[in-house]
């Protein structure tokens, strides 16, 4: 398999020490289990998703453990402002923090608590499963670029989060890159529920939620491939990574760099189990095979 | 998916603690839990007190509903979950309140040599019948209707010789834990305690991050729910905990 030299990553304004990055929502909710996975070798991490108010989330089951896939309807639990106590143990690391709101200047308050703290910023304008958030109003290119103005304007690094649940994801990408956005991060869950038979109920309390893991990677790579065509800012690809086959795969599709989460499941020091096999001395640079399957 | 199973039988153990018992033996290791959905209300953790069972404590919305099931009630199960105890040696345990419940199973398959039961009251003390046949038994009561007059500690202070335990398997309230913590530290032997701690937690399997504690990132669900002493004599432990947002609160 090819392997990867081991270089600085500069993804849409933000260093990394590797390509692969924690997923959003995948313990990020404390500081120290985000320092933990940066001690594992995750090169930058990403913060589960803040919000304007704290949030307690959905009630429970919220995550349920699928073949190959983890099912999950959070609701968007988080600390809000609090969580700038977090963040202090990890000043100066590579860490974006992920925010969320209902309208555009939701975003730009909560980016506002975090100017100058994080490495910089991944718009949450994916979530499948909050009503009034996410992709409710990511499916929507006129929102997606009024949110994206709002927190680019801060001037620092700013990723945005696309849903897969939408006809084009092109058409979403093209949007964030018209309002500023340093770098597309593609895909959040895909819309998902199961029923607990003998219950005759959706086995999530919420319903319905959102679909990771290795079950989702196909889908991730084609919508990385696509935003590859339609726009010209760096992508990072997320999405069922779990092996450093996946990362390969994920960069010839288009990508960058990649984010991993679900992975953690199976494997909770997935990020050095993956660089140990991605990288050697006699690797090739990222830049050679990024995008090289449109050609 | 969680395993649907139906209660079988319903045990009053005191006015807030009853054990549901349901058709499905999980083969569990003593200390390890389960994630329990009770339909329409929630999905808490909780620790078995045998294969075929779970002791629930009322403390706020899904346990009230589950301590209010009737035989035939379905509830659905996620587990077992996270690592139990590892006891080696000659083994102490020492339980406050429903704490018992994840001991319960160490001292039914013989592993317990001494056990230390503390309640508040007489009336509290759950599993006590058994606890006698099956170990040393010495009960300690906040208000002396049983036993030792105060808490678990006084017991340890008066009766045992801790040093003489290769293992000392603990769960109960939080400062429980960290006076008897406090107690192995300063004998020099944090490492022989093995902790059963509890904090909010939603996914149960190590993902969500929500029960990860300061300040090394340690999981309960995954990395736990039993530490060793040494493991968490420096951590949040005995200070604070964060609630289902996120936000600390003083335990």
């Amino acid at each position: 398999m090819i392997t990867l030299q081991k270089e600085l990553v500069h993804v849409g304004g933000v260093t990394l020490d590797n390509h692969l990055i924690l997923a959003a929502g995948v313990l990020g909710t404390t500081g120290a289990s985000l320092f933990r996975m940066l001690r594992q070798g995750a090169g930058g991490v990403v913060t589960k998703s803040i919000g304007p108010n704290p949030k307690e989330g959905h009630a429970g089951p919220c995550l349920v453990p699928l073949e190959r896939g983890l099912l999950n309807a959070m609701g968007l639990p988080n600390p809000s402002k609090n969580f700038l106590q977090e963040l202090e143990p990890l000043a100066g690391k590579p860490v974006v923090v992920s925010i969320f709101g209902g309208k555009p200047d939701e975003f730009r308050t909560v980016a506002s608590w975090f100017e100058g703290v994080a490495a910089g910023y991944e718009l949450n304008l994916s979530c499948p499963h909050a009503e009034g958030y996410g992709a409710a109003i990511g499916s929507d290119p006129a929102m997606v670029r009024a949110c994206t103005e709002e927190v680019a304007a801060f001037g620092m690094p700013t990723w945005v989060k696309l849903t897969p649940n939408v006809t084009d994801i092109g058409t979403i990408g093209r949007a964030a890159e018209e309002g500023g956005a340093t770098a597309l991060v593609a895909i959040n869950t895909v819309r998902a529920m199961r029923i607990a038979i003998d219950l005759r109920r959706p086995v999530l309390g919420n319903r319905f939620g959102g679909l990771s893991g290795a079950m989702i990677f196909p889908i991730a790579l084609r919508c990385v491939y696509d935003l590859y065509e339609a726009c010209s800012i760096p992508i990072i690809g997320c999405g069922g990574v779990s092996s450093a086959a996946d990362v390969i795969e994920m960069m010839m599709a288009g990508a960058s760099a990649v984010q991993i989460g679900s992975a953690v499941y199976d494997d909770s020091s997935v990020f050095g189990s993956i660089a140990d096999v991605l990288y050697s001395t006699d690797g090739v640079s990222a830049s050679g095979i990024v995008g090289c399957a449109h050609e | 998916m969680p395993v649907v199973v139906t209660v079988v039988e319903v045990m009053d153990e005191t006015p807030t603690v009853k054990t549901l018992r349901f058709d499905r033996k999980f083969t569990i290791l003593p200390g390890q839990f389960c994630m329990v959905w009770v339909p329409g209300i929630d999905e808490v953790p909780m620790g078995f007190s045998s294969p075929d069972m779970i002791t629930v404590q009322r403390v706020g919305e899904a346990t009230q509903a589950l301590i209010s099931l009737s035989i035939g009630s379905k509830i659905g199960i996620r587990g077992p979950l996270g690592n139990g105890f590892s006891p080696q040696g000659r083994v102490l345990a020492i339980a406050g309140g429903v704490g018992v419940a994840p001991l319960y199973p160490l001292a039914v398959n013989g592993s317990v040599d001494t056990f230390i039961l503390g309640a508040r009251t007489e009336a509290e003390l759950i599993f006590a019948d058994s606890l006698m046949d099956l170990t040393d038994l010495k009960i300690a009561t906040d208000d002396g209707t049983a036993g030792h007059h105060g808490f678990v500690t006084g017991v340890l202070d008066e009766q045992i010789d801790l040093l003489s335990y290769d293992t000392i398997c603990v769960c109960g309230p939080e400062m429980m834990m960290k006076g008897i913590l406090n107690r192995l530290s300063d004998a020099g032997i944090a490492d022989r305690g093995q902790f059963s701690l509890h904090r909010y937690m939603k996914c149960g399997v190590g993902v969500c991050g929500s029960c990860a504690m300061d300040p090394d990132g340690l999981c309960v669900c995954r990395d736990g729910p039993v530490f060793t002493g040494d493991q968490i004599i420096n951590s949040e432990f005995g200070s604070y905990a964060r609630d289902a947002s996120g936000q600390r609160k003083r335990v």
